[in-house]
């Protein structure tokens, strides 16, 4: 058999990076994906991940293109590289799905997400709420007396950080949008 | 120039554009349009099934015998959900299916008006794709639409969603051609660098093997005669997928039978030791895998399908291909008669040697004797006195349905109608009605369990309203078979709620909707009772009165390899571990 040495993967027009499929490790990805903005496709991805058992670590939509009426969907997913493939080439398989791209994949790419934070105390903590807020870059959308709501645009680690150190300072209310992505360069 | 009528009247003329013949329905509130438009016209004919659930099977069985979509209709809500089992069923074995349903207007949508329910809804996850219509003006296009997408790339069912108002309104109707379809435009041709390293491993393979799946049939009678080429001249052996039976002929020299859980000796220990094994439109199920670690663990594996999310789905493949299985096989043999047709003929005969040992085995044997008719011996009587006809065979689902798999033989495509991924009870005596109407003149034959055939029985008077003589062979055991068995095997024993006391008189029940019943139960009368089944006129109720505790081998028990198998009924107890008996 060795005479039958042959290169794994199929061709430059194949999606498939073939990898073991018995490996465990659990990697993370990101997802974009370019859908018709029709009625029920948002329902078709989700319904895609909770039948067939995959994970969503966050999903976010919204019409970009008014004229051809198309959404772009982008989709934190995690999973074993097997199943990272499958969800691709399931999302391809949908009719109003236009393309799906792994940004994890194909190169550097930007994620950006945003939170909202109320924060709410008097004394000592609101002023060290405020001081870590201008430290992150967090601005203050809206005060009263005794809270803060704060913005902030960040990558999710940046976000969890920050979350992490509202939390004992009054946090009392977190809205977050999950992450828009794009790929870096001009392409 | 365009033209304006109702949606109702655009559903016809859009269905007549599209070469429907027949449609198979129920009529109900939200679809009275419709039925009013069929009324009034005599291109298309409409089927009155007794259930909805049988107008979705009646319709596979069309589209399965003939290679064309299969069209049906129902009424909104319980129509509707009643269809969503032969929706699945078509789902899981890719066949094509337009599938029309009606709905409350638009405007009392969501307000849980009578016989309203949320059908998109209900029925997205089990349809290639699926609209509601909320305007008449989108109808025809929707329509031509959703031909395109259930026969283009991987066949399957889908589904539109008519309001009742968008019946009666009035729009331009948009003919085929001017219909936007180039938005779904499935990959056709397979990459050639890819197909050109299959040809070089099939040149040099000692044990190749060709594994083919219901890809092949959808893909087209060229497929099949494609198929028989390579295989006839490069005398790599064959086996196939229950879907697949007749695409390759059963009476072709390569011919070893169908594999899996309940396929041959033969065909599974080749598959567990070949070399090299090239998947033609299957999808590695796991009734073919066994245990997925120990799937021919020495083989280079090629995966030629029109569907990129069945590769490396479950099996890592090392040459995947994603096409047309007849464009596919097309490129392979021109690739391999130009590169001077070579075969590796030494490993060949020695790998033909080793299937003739295994083939020695004679796997299915079984014996008959004394005067109760074994289930094997009844089919091979109806295959020795059917062959010579036009024939069509369905099944339901059990242990029959594996009888009839590997006792009976296929020379054609399309002339094996099953319930194969979803495993339906209940899906062959509709399909054989649907079978029958697209080939009136042909012997269809529904071979049948008793269980199985009860969930469906109404359909009796859809075959009798429209001279419909398909035949159905019931081999019945008074048991629901297949699930005994398991219990016999995986539960000590206890066979909880296998037995159906108060059975029907079968006989009767013909005579009682009009059609015709024979009882055999002595071996000695079944050639007579078959021939008398044939040579009736319209549709027949047989029934064949079987051993009750048979069992079906060989078997590969759930969580077990290939070379695992159990060939009879020598001590089978406590063979399937805990682990095997989570598996369904």
């Amino acid at each position: 058999m060795s005479a039958l040495n042959i290169k794994k993967g199929s061709s430059a027009h194949s999606a498939y990076d073939l990898k073991n499929p018995n490996a465990e490790v659990i990697e993370s990805h990101t997802l974009t994906v370019v859908v018709d903005n029709e009625a029920g496709v948002l329902a078709r991805v989700i319904g895609l991940f909770s039948g067939r058992g995959y994970n969503i670590e966050s999903l976010t939509v919204a019409e970009i293109n008014e004229e051809y009426h198309t959404s772009r969907i982008t989709i934190v997913t995690t999973g074993t590289p097997q199943v990272i493939e499958q969800i691709k080439a399931q999302l391809g398989r949908i009719i109003p799905v236009h393309s799906v791209n792994d940004l994890t994949v194909e190169g550097p790419y930007l994620e950006r997400e945003l939170a909202l934070f109320k924060v709410s105390g008097s004394g000592e903590k609101r002023v060290e709420a405020l001081r870590l807020a201008d430290i992150f870059r967090a601005n203050v959308v809206d005060s009263t007396l005794e809270s803060f709501v704060f913005e902030m645009t960040g990558t999710s680690e940046k976000i969890d950080a920050f979350a992490d150190l509202m939390r004992p300072l009054g946090l009392t209310e977190t809205a977050r949008t999950g992450v828009a992505a794009i790929s870096r360069g001009n392409t | 120039m365009t033209r304006q009528m109702t949606g109702a009247k655009m559903i016809l003329q859009a269905l007549r554009d599209q070469g429907v013949d027949v449609i198979f329905g129920y009529p109900g509130g939200a679809v009275l349009p419709i039925y009013d438009e069929i009324f009034q016209q005599n291109d298309i004919r409409h089927i009155l099934v007794r259930h909805e659930q049988a107008a979705i099977h009646a319709a596979e069985g069309y589209a399965r015998s003939t290679g064309k979509p299969g069209v049906a209709l129902v009424t909104s809500g319980p129509g509707a959900t009643n269809a969503v089992t032969g929706l699945t069923d078509a789902l899981m074995d890719s066949i094509p299916l337009v599938v029309l349903s009606g709905q409350v207007p638009t405007f009392m949508i969501g307000n849980d008006a009578f016989q309203e329910a949320d059908t998109v809804g209900i029925t997205r996850p089990c349809t290639k794709h699926n609209w509601l219509v909320r305007e008449t003006s989108k109808l025809s296009e929707v329509i031509h639409q959703a031909f395109h997408v259930a026969t283009s790339g991987r066949p399957g069912p889908v589904l539109i969603d008519v309001p009742k108002d968008v019946q009666f309104a009035e729009g331009d109707y948009i003919p085929p051609k001017k219909a936007n379809t180039s938005r779904y435009a499935p990959q056709i041709k397979g990459d050639i660098d890819a197909i050109t390293r299959l040809v070089e491993l099939m040149e040099k393979a000692e044990r190749p093997i060709f594994y083919t799946g219901g890809g092949v049939i959808n893909s087209g009678p060229a497929a099949s005669q494609l198929l028989r080429e390579l295989a006839d001249a490069s005398g790599i052996p064959v086996t196939s997928t229950l879907m697949a039976l007749g695409s390759y002929p059963a009476s072709g020299k390569n011919w070893l039978g169908m594999l899996g859980m309940h396929g041959l000796y033969e065909a599974n220990l080749a598959m567990h030791g070949c070399d090299l094994m090239v998947n033609i439109g299957a999808r590695f199920d796991d009734r073919i895998t066994g245990r997925v670690e120990d799937f021919s663990p020495n083989s280079k594996k090629a995966h030629i399908d029109i569907d990129p999310s069945s590769i490396n789905k479950v099996i890592e493949v090392d040459i995947p291909i994603v096409g047309d299985i007849g464009h596919v096989l097309e490129d392979v043999l021109k690739i391999w008669k130009s590169r001077g047709r070579k075969t590796n003929k030494a490993g060949l005969k020695k790998w033909w040697a080793q299937i003739a040992e295994w083939r020695a085995v004679k796997c299915l044997a079984y014996e008959q004797t004394g005067n109760i008719i074994k289930p094997q011996h009844a089919l091979e009587r109806l295959q020795a006195l059917t062959a010579k006809y036009d024939r069509y065979i369905t099944t339901e689902v059990g242990q029959h349905q594996m009888w009839a798999a590997q006792f009976l033989e296929f020379d054609e495509p399309n002339r094996w109608m099953t319930s194969g991924g979803l495993g339906t009870m209940g899906y062959g005596h509709p399909a054989s009605l649907g079978v029958q109407l697209a080939h009136p003149d042909a012997l269809v034959i529904n071979v049948s369990g008793e269980g199985s055939w009860l969930m469906n029985m109404q359909e009796m008077g859809t075959a009798v309203q429209y001279r419909l003589p398909a035949k159905q062979f019931i081999l019945n055991n008074e048991r629901l078979g297949m699930v005994r068995q398991w219990q016999e095997l995986l539960h000590g024993e206890r066979y909880s709620n296998t037995w159906q006391e108060a059975l029907p008189d079968f006989v009767k029940l013909a005579e009682a909707f009009g059609a015709k019943g024979i009882r055999c139960e002595d071996p000695a009368d079944l050639d007579d009772a078959i021939m008398e089944m044939i040579n009736h006129e319209g549709p027949v109720i047989f029934d064949c009165l079987v051993e009750k505790h048979e069992n079906c081998f060989p078997m590969i028990p759930s969580g077990a390899p290939h070379n695992e198998m159990l060939m009879g009924n020598a001590d089978t107890q406590g063979v399937i571990g805990t682990s095997g008996a989570v598996l369904v």
